[in-house]
């Protein structure tokens, strides 16, 4: 019998440009090979998907074994997250079931266990607190990190090669080393649990990434856009937001993002250096474990939330993200 | 429009000397090229007059203005870049529009102003293109507007044609040209090409290593070269280039040749150099002809053929080679013996220890 390699493909061939890769050989390996991919990546999302599938069990779900794949969902996780609750007397609750339909949605769901809604809980603080801090130290460090980045890329900065590594330098400690003297200066500051502390923290911790992430991307962009615009009539600044800025848009999104992501997630410090007021919601999820009986579904709705911001912007950013993350590799 | 004046105006990068103090006046409407190798300072001259970069000392005058410590945006000159510049996140509309809206010019003048240099360059069917869609000749075409647009008082262009390809270079070098005759825009442009420079300059500045070597039109640079650097450089293939010796009222050249003098001419020479002084006898391609009973004779090294002329390269001896326009359009053969005349008025003579032009030259 013939071979491939003799004979050729039957059908014009439209699937590649390589010859390598035509073959049927070729082909069903390339086959084998995705499925292994997807394979790998339906492993890599079980825990997600568990907890997607639990923050919307009751409590009973929650604990059945083997676990339910088919359940029939509940908010139950959410309310018990979002609000505080008071169990109701038989009476009040016999009251309370009377007339449902002036009852919302969440009120209704606590009723069903026997349970009033007082008002919101200290979750729903600790998610804003996050958005806060998070939010305000991203803009912060991105800014102020443009700036800086700018400077160090344009100018001729005396001593630039070691302020940079000093710069890059306040990464090298784990946070964990620095936590305790921090906590003590933030005491002396009166800085301890507020949103400014925290906001400062992050933007001080971030601003490192931030200014070498964006030098290398404006180091990218050609100087004569900007002299162009000088001579074209334009200050130095107007030349750099109306001109460098916006060439700039993909590495801004891309350290954007970074430094969210880290503000958002960061839990070692948050737990150290803040307790009540500007608690954010890393350390908040924790402690739930502790609190009475472990609520999984109330954990579970907790992280789905916790998870939602950022991927709301990661997928906002998206299309300057797949080039910004390989870091101008594939420009031109 | 405007003069241009730099006054001993020098630029050092720490230790090293860029431009060494130079003057020199560019008049009202004057198209000058500063021409020169890579890295002989052209570009920074063009860069200190556009204030992109500062001077060490000296002066720079716009119209008799003293604008050396001016921001870039206030000295009212336009700039062309090499790589055109163009903002890659507008269309070239915007791009063409932009220095307007730094005037702050309103909608009305702007859409007027970008009319006219749009219809003077015949782009008004790229206006609402990116520049990544544009062609090397269209883009620096739009960036020619961006530049225009303003009416500046002068036109700054650093080797505009550089990075095109040659079908457009040629066309664009006329299209810049004619602009300037319309417009009467005082120019000052830098290029390492001599050919660009001798078509396009009113007058020529050539430099050399951070200094001016000459400043002429264009028929003065190539045929009264001021030093043997000049000689060489302006010109395809550059002046011919031939060590000799004075010997009376003739110069002993190598391989036994001699070329004779008029005897006015020879002694000129004499009182310039010093009797039995060397020389560098210096003359173009076209000013030697073949003869058979020519003064000069060598060996055909190659024969190049040009289509309106040949070129060819004749060895007197091992190191002196030199190149001899013909119109003759046959073939020489290689290795044959060739003689040939030098045209008499077209000789140049150059000194080899300070390689500056001698007195003596005849004068055409």
């Amino acid at each position: 019998m013939a071979t491939f390699e003799e004979t050729g493909p039957r059908t014009p061939v439209t699937i590649s440009s390589r010859v390598d890769k035509v073959s049927p050989r070729a082909r069903l390996t390339s086959n084998v090979r995705a499925l292994l991919v997807l394979a790998a990546a339906l492993i890599g999302l079980i825990p997600v998907l568990v907890m997607g599938a639990t923050a919307f069990k009751s409590r009973s779900d929650v604990v059945s074994v083997p676990p339910k794949v088919v359940f029939s969902p509940t908010m139950e996780g959410f309310v018990f997250l979002l609000t505080e609750r008071s169990q109701l007397t038989p009476s009040a609750l016999a009251a309370q079931q009377a007339n449902p339909e002036d009852l919302s949605l969440f009120d209704r769901i606590a009723l069903q266990n026997g349970q009033r809604i007082n008002g919101p809980s200290d979750f729903v603080m600790r998610l804003r607190n996050s958005l806060i801090i998070a939010g305000g130290s991203t803009i912060a460090s991105v800014v102020l990190g443009l700036l800086a980045a700018y400077a160090f890329s344009r100018f001729k900065v005396p001593g630039k090669d070691d302020l940079l590594f000093f710069i890059l330098s306040t990464r090298m400690l784990p946070a964990v080393v620095v936590a305790v003297p921090l906590f003590l200066m933030f005491r002396q500051l009166g800085l301890h649990d507020t949103h400014l502390g925290m906001i400062i923290l992050y933007t001080v911790f971030n601003l490192s990434l931030t200014v070498w992430l964006l030098k290398g991307f404006i180091d990218e962009i050609p100087k004569e856009y900007e002299e162009a615009a000088l001579v074209d009539g334009y200050t130095r600044f107007q030349a750099f937001y109306k001109i460098v800025l916006p060439q700039a848009a993909t590495g801004i999104a891309a350290t954007t993002v970074f430094s969210l992501i880290f503000a958002w997630n960061e839990y070692a410090l948050a737990l150290m250096l803040t307790s009540q007021k500007a608690r954010t919601a890393p350390p908040a999820i924790a402690t739930m474990l502790g609190r009475g009986g472990i609520e999984w579904s109330a954990i579970a709705a907790g992280t789905l939330a916790f998870l939602i911001p950022v991927v709301i912007v990661t997928f906002a950013l998206r299309r300057h993200l797949l080039r910004g993350v390989t870091f101008g590799a594939i420009r031109q | 429009m405007a003069t241009i004046e730099l006054q001993q105006v020098e630029k050092r990068f720490g230790d090293f000397q860029a431009v060494k103090p130079m003057n020199l006046t560019i008049h009202d409407g004057e198209f000058v090229v500063l021409l020169g190798p890579s890295g002989c300072g052209k570009t920074t001259t063009l860069r200190m007059i556009s204030g992109l970069e500062s001077v060490t000392t000296g002066d720079i005058y716009l119209d008799g203005r003293q604008v050396t410590w001016l921001h870039p945006s206030d000295r009212d000159i336009a700039f062309v870049f090499q790589f055109f510049a163009l903002y890659p996140h507008m269309t070239a509309g915007q791009n063409i529009a932009f220095p307007l809206q730094a005037e702050g010019a309103s909608r009305d003048q702007v859409r007027q102003r970008v009319d006219e240099v749009v219809r003077l360059l015949r782009i008004d069917h790229l206006l609402e293109m990116r520049p990544n869609k544009l062609s090397g000749g269209d883009k620096q075409r739009v960036a020619l507007a961006r530049a225009l647009v303003r009416r500046p008082a002068a036109f700054l262009m650093d080797e505009p044609l550089g990075a095109l390809d040659a079908e457009f270079r040629e066309s664009m070098r006329a299209e810049i040209k004619k602009l300037h005759l319309d417009q009467h825009a005082t120019t000052v442009y830098v290029t390492h090409d001599q050919v660009e420079a001798m078509a396009m300059g009113d007058r020529i500045v050539i430099m050399s290593n951070a200094e001016i070597q000459q400043v002429g039109t264009p028929a003065e640079v190539y045929y009264d070269p001021t030093n043997l650097f000049v000689a060489r450089f302006v010109g395809s293939p550059g002046m011919n280039l031939v060590s000799g010796r004075l010997a009376g009222d003739r110069v002993r050249l190598p391989a036994g040749n001699a070329l004779p003098l008029p005897a006015d001419q020879a002694g000129a020479l004499a009182d310039g150099l010093g009797r039995d002084a060397d020389v560098v006898v210096g003359f173009r391609p076209e000013s030697a002809a073949i003869n058979e009973d020519g003064a000069l004779q060598g060996t055909v090294y190659a024969s190049e053929h040009h289509g309106a002329y040949t070129m060819l390269h004749v060895s007197l001896n091992e190191h002196d080679l030199v190149h001899i326009r013909s119109s003759r359009l046959g073939r020489y053969a290689i290795d044959a013996p060739v003689r040939f005349d030098l045209e008499p008025a077209m000789i140049r003579f150059f000194d080899p220890q300070s390689e500056k032009a001698v007195q003596g030259n005849a004068h055409p």
